[in-house]
């Protein structure tokens, strides 16, 4: 499975993950975001990029709580806590910000 | 102490009680399995708030060596994901004094902060869990 933009393939996985996390660019995130039903704002980009990061140091995707944890220490206590991730990813903070993140399915996700 | 795979018996008594978890790690981090495992047990049990405690005993200490190269066996190195425990609230690692001796390492070649125990001591912290499981 997979998707196409501007002649890049992305690969996914049944869920619709990307496979490779490597080849996660903009495009990917606005196509993911898209069949997500979410519309990316400023705020969104805040939330992929720190997940992002957050990849890129630790090698895994955080669960919920360690997400919203982590953003409040980040970002400021306004944005770290549930109801203002909710607001930005209706559908579970962890498993939809992950997708449009280009990250795996976060373990331990309940 | 009694030995359990945990998970099924946490269903039926999730009303508030929490048990001392002991996760044992032996083995190299590659190769096999097990750490890998482990690991992800481990993190999936911090969403229960258990009491949960770490040990790293034998070639399990390998697990938590600074700078793990693997590119050349192709497979993910995963052991910035130990510093990742924090966050999860997972503050209790604890490595085997002697296993680390016999390695030549000591806790400054590790990629987080453990508490080092002997044997002895080993012996008692695992004689207070309640559950202890072993990879």
């Amino acid at each position: 499975m997979g998707f196409e933009i501007n002649g890049k393939t992305y690969e996914t996985d049944e869920e619709g993950y990307l496979v490779n996390l490597a080849e996660w660019d903009e495009e990917a995130a606005k196509y993911l975001a898209v069949e997500e039903k979410v519309e990316m704002t400023e705020s969104h980009w805040e939330v992929i990029n720190f997940l992002r990061e957050y990849y890129n140091d630790y090698q895994i995707a955080p669960a919920v709580r360690v997400l919203t944890k982590a953003i409040g220490k980040k970002l400021g206590p306004e944005k770290g806590n549930s109801k203002y991730l909710y607001e930005l990813f209706p559908y579970g903070p962890a498993k939809q910000a992950c997708k449009i993140a280009g990250l795996p399915k976060p373990t331990g996700c309940i | 102490m009694t030995e359990s795979t945990g998970g099924i018996e946490m269903e039926e008594d999730m009303s508030g009680t929490v048990k001392k978890f002991a996760f044992i790690n032996r083995k190299a981090p590659y190769g096999t399995i097990y750490a890998l495992e482990s690991l992800e047990v481990v993190l999936i049990s911090a969403a229960f708030d258990q009491d949960v405690s770490l040990v790293f005993a034998d070639d399990g200490v390998y697990q938590l060596k600074k700078g793990q190269a693997t590119k050349a066996v192709g497979m993910k190195n995963f052991s910035p994901t130990y510093r990742a425990l924090e966050g999860y609230d997972i503050e209790k690692l604890y490595v085997e004094k002697s296993s680390l001796d016999e390695r030549g390492l000591t806790p400054d070649d590790l990629i987080v902060d453990v508490e080092v125990l002997d044997s002895a001591e080993m012996a008692a912290l695992l004689e207070e869990q309640d559950v202890v499981m072993s990879f």
